[in-house]
């Protein structure tokens, strides 16, 4: 079985958040990169459980970006992947990059596509269902849990009010939620090894945008904390109904 | 020419989230001077009056055992019925449902998707423009949809349901799924234990607690403010990693992501990870004995102390604001 493991570059969650372009764009300038946490902790850590268990044979990274996410491929490689690919290309939606993802799963065979339950950038939910729309395959999303034996996979996920344990025949998309693995720390030899692993580049397919971003702005935070003192409770209850009309 | 509207029934009713998107689709309709369409599998007559009196004109009625909760068979079923009417723009709750259905039928019908709107939208030519939440939470963005059939998932507790006396016409729909063969098999099926309360996803008052509270042995002090209030029971990381609380009360950017009324922080610290997933609350009170808690920066109500003291205080005011309301 081999395991695509989809991880995107995205500002380590510490970042202060700025705008340029006449607030059109990201302001990338000084922020530190990291993988995102869920496609990092939980789907890749996960594949290479699996692959020490010997439930998988081959584990690759795939991201879609520019050159300058290389960085943040090593990484995964250096935690153990077998080997990477990066589709050269920027899209300018979640579309894109699911169907950079699909194509290059559908030429390679693949068995499973897991991704992260969302990027902390962007908060889509949206390329998993996007592959799996794309490949028609069936698609478990909110995993926590996730076992392979055979051609089967056995996953516990996140329903409304509660969770559901499922069955479904490989291949499959699958995305990756708290729950699924602990979070590892790459070691030397890792480092060391992940330099000479391959990490191939393609070209991506061309693709039509579906959606775009016109402007960003920042939220404002809260203005001023009102203090309340322990021994005036009471006007807290007060305010929460008068003022915040909350209760 | 339409808007459609997947709509839901779960536990007996239907989804707090799936009216809020009739809501929003009615107006969207409006705004685009068509139609607004519900679809809904398995309800009866007063749900489907429910569904009807928040705003769709028509309701396209299944009664399919198979559809349950698949998404691939999901997604084919309002597939076909968003052809069947023409639907311009396709309305989802960006909820568990929603994230697993919408990404899947915007990727089979090329219809650009904007996931976690928290606005309507604002027409520009043959585009949509639809603001939503980036960075966790940190900043907005403003979407353009510009293919010619748009998909918006709606933030639930975004806006307040609202119920008028419109009567909806209701059509019995069928899906034709013969063709499918869910590949995804139930093997069991759990229920979170949230003692009668309001899931997390969908409640307007919210007590979290973290590991100011020293140990689980203390959350009666919790449980009990919760009740008063009757909110639901939230928590942070920490303490849902350290088995104090189960996991689907944790909270914040790894964890469910909420947007109630009133969200009460007990001995949290405020961390920027933690914040992310509820900075979207109206109001934000805050109990903490470190004055110096990041948390206050985020707050609109503070109390600098022991929770060990307060938080029982707050607990007896509230029944006596609850009582003297009566
Ligand atoms: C990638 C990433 C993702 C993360 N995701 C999340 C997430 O989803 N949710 C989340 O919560 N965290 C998350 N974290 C962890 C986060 O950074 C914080 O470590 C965590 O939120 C701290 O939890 P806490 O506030 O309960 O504990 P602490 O930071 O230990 O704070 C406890 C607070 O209680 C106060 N206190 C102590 N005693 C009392 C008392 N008697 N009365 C009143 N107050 C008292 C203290 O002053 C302190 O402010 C994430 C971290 C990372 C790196
Ligand atoms: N540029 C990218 N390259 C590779 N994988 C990505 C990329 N963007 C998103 N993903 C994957 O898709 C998941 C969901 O992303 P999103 O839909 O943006 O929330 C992420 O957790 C990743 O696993």
């Amino acid at each position: 079985m081999k395991i695509l493991v989809a991880i995107s570059n995205v500002p380590d969650t510490t970042t202060k958040i700025q705008f340029s372009d006449g607030d059109t764009k990201f302001n990338s300038a000084g922020v530190t990169y990291v993988i995102n946490p869920y496609d990092e902790w939980y789907a890749l850590v996960r594949a290479l459980e699996l692959k020490e268990a010997n439930l998988a044979e081959k584990v690759t990274i795939i991201h879609v970006g520019l050159a300058d996410s290389e960085a943040t491929i090593r990484k995964g490689l250096a935690l153990g992947a077998d080997d990477a690919v990066r589709i050269d290309g920027e899209g300018p939606d979640a579309f894109f990059v699911a169907a950079q993802i699909a194509s290059y799963a559908s030429a390679n065979g693949y068995d499973m596509v897991l991704v992260g339950k969302e990027t902390i950038n962007y908060n889509g939910s949206s390329v998993g269902g996007m592959i799996a729309g794309l490949m028609d395959l069936p698609y478990v999303s909110l995993a926590t849990k996730l076992d392979v034996s055979g051609n089967k996979a056995t996953i516990e996920h996140d329903m409304d009010g509660g969770t559901q344990v499922v069955e479904c025949e490989l291949p499959m998309v699958v995305s990756c939620a708290k729950g699924m693995a602990e979070q590892r720390i790459p070691n030397m030899r890792g480092i060391m090894a992940a330099r000479t692993k391959p990490l191939a580049v393609v070209a991506a397919t061309p693709t039509e945008a579906l959606t775009g971003i016109v402007s960003y702005s920042l939220n404002a935070g809260r203005t001023t904390c009102k203090m309340i003192d322990e021994s005036s409770i009471d006007e807290l209850v007060n305010l929460l109904h008068t003022e915040a009309k909350v209760i | 020419m339409s808007v459609l509207i997947y709509t839901e029934i779960n536990k007996g009713r239907v989804k707090k989230a799936s009216l809020e998107s009739v809501n929003y689709g009615a107006k969207v309709a409006e705004l685009l001077g068509t139609e607004a369409i519900a679809i809904v599998n398995n309800a009866d007559a007063a749900q489907l009056e429910e569904i009807g009196k928040a705003g769709a004109k028509t309701i396209l009625s299944l009664k399919n055992e198979k559809i349950g909760s698949d998404s691939m068979l999901i997604s084919a079923a309002v597939e076909q019925a968003a052809k069947a009417h023409n639907a311009q723009v396709i309305i989802f709750a960006f909820d568990i449902t929603g994230k697993a259905v919408a990404p899947r039928l915007s990727a089979r019908l090329k219809a650009g998707l904007v996931a976690g709107a928290v606005d309507y939208p604002t027409v520009n030519g043959n585009a949509l423009e639809v603001k939503k939440n980036v960075f966790s939470g940190k900043a907005t963005a403003i979407y353009s949809i510009g293919s010619a059939t748009k998909i918006i998932a709606l933030l639930p507790n975004s806006f307040p349901v609202k119920s008028g006396d419109n009567q909806a016409k209701i059509i019995d729909w069928s899906a034709d799924l013969d063709a499918i063969k869910p590949r995804i098999i139930v093997k069991e099926q759990k229920s979170n234990a949230t003692g009668g309360m309001v899931p997390l996803p969908e409640a307007e008052l919210v007590v979290s607690a973290g590991r100011g509270l020293k140990g689980p042995e203390n959350w009666g002090i919790v449980e009990d403010l919760a009740t008063a209030l009757n909110a639901t029971t939230a928590c942070s990381r920490p303490v849902a990693d350290m088995h104090w609380r189960p996991h689907h009360e944790h909270v914040g950017q790894t964890g469910v992501a909420i947007r109630p009324n009133l969200y009460i922080a007990i001995g949290i610290s405020g961390a920027i990870q933690h914040l992310a997933g509820v900075n979207g609350s109206k109001t934000i009170v805050v109990i903490n004995n470190d004055k110096e808690a990041p948390f206050f920066k985020s707050a609109d109500y503070g109390i600098v102390g022991d929770a060990f003291s307060i938080v029982p205080k707050l607990t007896e005011a509230i029944k006596k604001f609850k009582a003297n309301q009566n």
